[in-house]
């Protein structure tokens, strides 16, 4: 095993092609999935914090319950229905890579929308008081507040990303694997070990420590950040 | 806030809801079709064993480049590889289990199975062999051997055609494996491997993920060359008349080059470790 950990760091130092390109796929996937969830998630956050509609306790309380949501249940769910007997069928997007972004999309959705709502809803009431009593306008009131809880904002869409690229059941049943296509960090990793290519499955292990752990060492900057 | 806001405010929320299920997908497909350069892609369903040989990363690419599309591998169990077939999310399947390939064809799902190659199921076990099943070249009498003795016995259980394959000797041995000896894990080939190895217990495995993992797992062949171990591959191409989307010209394009003399002799000169893995036999 002590030269299989050679071995992985040697196809890490030599930037081995296949192995670029496994980590580039892994990383560009995760980028737009964790980008549509910022799109859309932060948004609905927002206005679950601001807006006063029928039904949004319980959507808070749908999300906060989802962000535990098993990637492997997301796989099957969006594979039912990106499966060309399922109804989105016709559009033939599973196993593309168009498919693992829409699973993860799901999967991070919620924790992305909780920890928005989360962030906006506990910046302090007397700031919008004041902005109000001051005169501005409610906009003005919803980008102070914005500003304000920016930290745990971007907090919410890096816990999205830590996520999605660490996960393996979507891209594993929306991907299905697919060399040079649809391999992704965590795939791969499934499949080196079944075939006993272990110095590679190694190095992508590293690799991907390496990332989650420094996404998880941002996430704490700016929490540190966040509390000065 | 008033009234008004309010209902915006519920509009919005809902557009945006829609907007991840609905729109997310679509706005991927829109980039994949304007990628009109895109070569033409034809998707296979395989099992893991197929996928972990190497054979096919040989195989394929004589194909690829006469046909010019590119094949995409899925690699999984038999049943559910055959699954994907039937839900007409591949073009073809390439698999190990006659029965269930048979009724997959009869069922009408499949056009026609053609078998191109095979190899062999070996009975793997630790050195000191406690079952004292070496040498055996009867897998049934040698499963009848494992269960008296009560030696631990590691299961795929994942429906694959190893799992199937298995199945079918504990039935020849007139048993019905149970009890704490006998342990199915639900995993690949790879991962029952070194579950065995760890645990010096008795497995049943494909030769050719077997041969991947001589070098790090101290299981040896036990039993073979029994008929009953005989693996034959076939491919089978997804029913247009199931699923009208699927590629069958490029699908039956696909099999007629694996039973071609081309497609024949890489199978027959593939090796791993200096072993030919599979035997052509189209």
């Amino acid at each position: 095993m002590d030269s299989a950990l050679l071995d992985a760091l040697r196809l890490i130092a030599t930037a081995d092609g296949e192995l670029l390109a496994i980590v580039g796929n892994s990383i560009v996937f995760s980028l737009t999935s964790t980008a549509i969830c910022a799109l859309i998630g932060v948004p609905i956050g927002v206005l679950l914090v601001f807006g006063r509609f029928r039904g949004r306790r319980g959507i808070v309380a749908a999300m906060h319950t989802l962000m535990s949501l098993p990637t492997v249940v997301v796989g099957l769910l969006v594979y039912s229905v990106l499966s060309r007997s399922g109804p989105l069928g016709q559009l033939g997007l599973l196993f593309t890579p168009a498919a693992i972004v829409t699973g993860q999309a799901v999967l991070a959705f919620p924790i992305v929308t909780s920890l928005v709502y989360g962030a906006v809803a506990t910046v302090d009431d007397s700031l919008r008081e004041t902005l109000l009593t001051l005169g501005s306008s409610p906009p003005r009131v919803v980008w102070k507040t914005l500003l304000e809880a920016r930290v745990g904002i971007a907090t919410a869409v890096l816990s999205g990303f830590g996520r999605v690229v660490g996960e393996v059941g979507v891209s594993m049943m929306l991907g299905g694997n697919i060399r040079g296509y649809t391999r992704t960090m965590t795939t791969a990793l499934a499949l080196e070990t079944q075939r006993g290519a272990f110095s590679f499955a190694l190095s992508l292990g590293v690799v991907l420590l390496v990332l989650a752990l420094s996404v998880n060492l941002m996430l704490n900057l700016l929490v540190h950040r966040g509390a000065r | 806030m008033g009234r008004c806001r309010d209902s915006v405010v519920k509009r919005t929320a809902a557009i945006l809801v829609l907007a991840l299920f609905g729109l997310g997908p679509l706005l991927a497909a829109g980039t994949d079709e304007a990628d009109t350069g895109d070569p033409i892609r034809l998707r296979l369903a395989t099992t893991t064993s197929t996928e972990n040989s190497g054979l096919l990363a040989e195989l394929l690419p004589p194909f690829e480049a006469a046909s010019g599309a590119i094949v995409d591998v899925v690699a999984v169990g038999t049943g559910a590889a055959l699954e994907l077939g039937r839900n007409g999310d591949v073009d073809l399947v390439m698999v190990h289990a006659p029965e269930l390939e048979r009724a997959f064809v009869e069922q009408g799902y499949g056009v026609e199975r053609v078998g191109f190659m095979y190899n062999d199921f070996v009975v793997l076990g630790p050195a000191d062999d406690p079952a004292g099943i070496a040498g055996s070249t009867d897998a049934a009498a040698a499963f009848a051997a494992i269960a008296t003795s009560g030696a631990t016995f590691i299961s795929r259980g994942d429906n694959s055609g190893t799992h199937a394959k298995e199945r079918s000797v504990w039935e020849r041995a007139d048993l019905e494996p149970a009890g704490s000896w006998y342990r199915e894990v639900g995993q690949g080939m790879g991962a029952v491997l070194t579950i065995a190895d760890n645990e010096q217990a008795y497995t049943l495995a494909d030769r050719g993920t077997f041969l991947a993992f001589r070098g790090q797992i101290e299981l040896a062949v036990l039993v073979e060359g029994d008929p009953l171990l005989f693996n034959p591959y076939a491919v089978i191409s997804v029913n247009p008349e199931v699923h009208s989307h699927v590629q069958r010209d490029l699908a039956q394009a696909l099999i007629d080059y694996l039973v071609s003399d081309a497609g024949q002799r890489i199978i027959a000169e593939y090796r791993v470790q200096g072993e030919q893995l599979f035997t052509p036999d189209a």
